[in-house]
């Protein structure tokens, strides 16, 4: 069902186990992305698929188990949890720019303060990276005067500018009014194709089907089945997975 | 496709329907309206005849204000103008004192003006230049006689008091607030035990023994002077305040904010300073010039610990017999109230301009 962490995997995750005070939200979680892979989690909601990617970039602690990205292992301290959010971006449901700072800033901020660049080469990475998502023209708006959809395109462009080697995805069309999601969508299709590791939690099945290598289905805090996508929205092994499947594609 | 219609005209109304609409819409509003002038009249007309009408304008001694006996003693606050500025520091060296009010003007008025470059060296010199240069100046050395603060008084008195507390109550507010929020237990529970002591006593009390006690806790032959332990109290007691108005303010801001800046890869104090305070700091403007306001109108509790500052000066310039009139008391106070009126009137309306101004940007 998970396959053995491979020394060349961009995330290896071994007997994870969590809880939120005595509920216990991941249970027993083995997964291994392989560098390039785009693996598309989803599940009911309560299922812990968002906490799981959480735990990837240490936004939650986990109890037991380990968590490797990209060589190093997160541990508690903040020197490690720094060293594994340099090689992550992250891209959330509720968009969280900062509401006080233009687009330009938004992207400048973290290349400037944490990878140190000169403030003409930060802006420069930044354009770029506005570019390629499409919105170089709102770069000295604010927040609160662009869309949803432009929102979420400058928050993935924010993380672009980090240069991550892995692009986590929370939820990022479910906040989205339905006519602005096929605009993220297509932007994360986009980056799926330079070979950026992906893991995206999301119900969007059309994105699924076409974009994931993989995608694994949790259920109760637990992996209850991963698939590649033929295999998993034509022949789903689990009832459960088959009963979501069920509910879902109606 | 049909041409972009413009909102339909909107005729204003004439000055009668304006008063229909806002004075006179119903019979109770009318009734309010007519008690309403009643009490104006009452109160503004009586004012200003005893301010400006009735009131004695030139002289030099209370014979020139005892034949107005229904009007104020201007003569009386134009006489003693120099005290209220200054108290009794020496008439050759108020200079200097001018210096500090200049450069402290000057400085604020850079900081205010939106156009004017280089905010960030003007602040800080500001918080790091102009203290030193001040000290310096008001007390003397660096070849200047000293001044001691017995003779310290008036406004100069009253500003230093909430200059030194308003610039030290901001930062200690801020750290005190991150403080009580952190997940280091002992930083939070010492700034919680300072927060919750100092706001737990009333600033009279803290002054007392600011001025009375201290001295006594001190080591022989250790003297502390008397107003540095009136500006430590004021300060301290302000920040508390001010900890709790910014805690405030840092709790608004969403949970989202301090996720996305910890997935960007900022520390705490990265975060804190470029993401959070910012937002927090906005959120909280009016509450924080509120306080600001407060701390001003405070100082002039200094005067119940032996300070002449503007109250204390005010008071003493009242029991003057050379002074003496019915109506020379009411003048000091009322010169009084209208100088701290003006200036916080003036704090309240930049806090109102600054929150428009920042708030333009962002409105969604």
């Amino acid at each position: 069902m998970t396959s053995k962490p491979q020394p060349h995997d961009a995330v290896q995750i071994i007997s994870l186990n969590k809880w939120f005070k005595t509920f216990h939200v991941l249970r027993d979680i083995n997964l291994s992305v392989a560098n390039g892979e785009r693996v598309v989690i989803c599940g009911p909601s309560g299922s812990g698929k968002s906490t799981l990617i959480r735990c990837i970039n240490g936004l939650e602690a986990h109890e037991e188990g380990r968590i490797i990205v990209e060589g190093a292992e997160l541990l508690g301290d903040e020197a490690h949890i720094q060293a594994v959010r340099a090689n992550v971006g992250m891209v959330f449901q509720q968009f969280n720019l900062f509401p006080h700072l233009t687009v330009l800033e938004n992207c400048t901020l973290a290349p400037l303060w944490v990878r140190k660049l000169p403030k003409k080469d930060a802006e420069a990475l930044a354009m770029q990276y506005l570019e390629r998502v499409r919105i170089p023209e709102q770069a000295n708006k604010y927040p609160g005067q662009l869309s949803g959809g432009q929102q979420q395109r400058v928050a993935i462009a924010r993380a672009l500018t980090m240069q991550p080697r892995i692009m986590l995805f929370d939820e990022p069309t479910s906040a989205l009014d339905p006519e602005m999601i096929k605009e993220v969508l297509e932007t994360m299709v986009e980056l799926a194709g330079t070979g950026m590791t992906m893991l995206v939690v999301t119900h969007e099945m059309g994105f699924a089907k076409t974009v994931a290598d993989r995608i694994v289905f949790m259920d109760a805090g637990e992996i209850v089945e991963v698939a590649p996508p033929d295999e998993f929205f034509t022949n789903p092994k689990h009832p459960r997975t088959k009963e979501f499947l069920g509910q879902i594609l109606r | 496709m049909a041409a972009p219609r413009k909102p339909p005209h909107r005729q204003l109304p004439g000055p009668i329907q304006w008063m229909r609409d806002n004075l006179f819409s119903s019979v109770f509003n009318s009734i309010l309206t007519l008690v309403s002038l009643l009490a104006i009249y009452q109160l503004a007309v009586p004012f200003i005849s005893w301010a400006i009408l009735d009131a004695a304008w030139t002289g030099s001694d209370r014979e020139a204000c005892l034949p107005y006996e229904n009007g104020a003693c201007w003569p009386y606050i134009i006489e003693r103008s120099g005290q209220i500025v200054y108290g009794f520091y020496d008439e050759a060296e108020r200079w200097r004192v001018d210096i500090v009010f200049l450069l402290l003007g000057a400085g604020l008025a850079w900081l205010m003006v939106p156009r004017l470059p280089s905010k960030t060296a003007v602040g800080v010199a500001m918080l790091t230049l102009f203290p030193v240069t001040a000290f310096v100046l008001l007390v003397g050395g660096a070849g200047l006689p000293a001044v001691p603060v017995e003779r310290w008084g008036g406004l100069m008195l009253t500003l230093v008091v909430a200059v030194t507390g308003i610039a030290v109550s901001l930062p200690l507010g801020i750290l005190l607030a991150l403080g009580r929020r952190s997940e280091l237990p002992v930083v939070r529970s010492l700034s919680i035990a300072f927060i919750e002591l100092w706001r737990g006593v009333p600033l009279i009390t803290v002054l007392f023994m600011a001025a009375n006690m201290l001295p006594l806790f001190m080591p022989g032959g250790m003297t502390i002077n008397k107003l540095l332990g009136a500006l430590i109290a004021v300060a301290l007691f302000s920040s508390a305040y001010m900890a709790e108005v910014v805690r405030g303010g840092l709790q608004a801001v969403g949970k989202g904010q301090y996720e996305a800046a910890a997935a960007l890869g900022l520390g705490y104090w990265r975060a804190t300073i470029f993401v959070i305070l910012p937002q927090a700091l906005r959120l909280c403007l009016p509450n924080i010039v509120g306080n600001f306001i407060g701390l001003m109108k405070d100082t002039s509790l200094v005067s119940i610990i032996g300070f002449l500052d503007l109250l204390g000066i005010i008071q003493s310039g009242n029991a003057d017999p050379h002074w003496a009139t019915p109506n020379t008391a009411m003048t000091g106070y009322v010169f009084l109230g209208f100088v701290f009126w003006t200036i916080c009137f003036g704090m309240s309306r930049y806090a109102r301009y600054l929150e428009v101004r920042l708030h333009s940007g962002e409105a969604r």
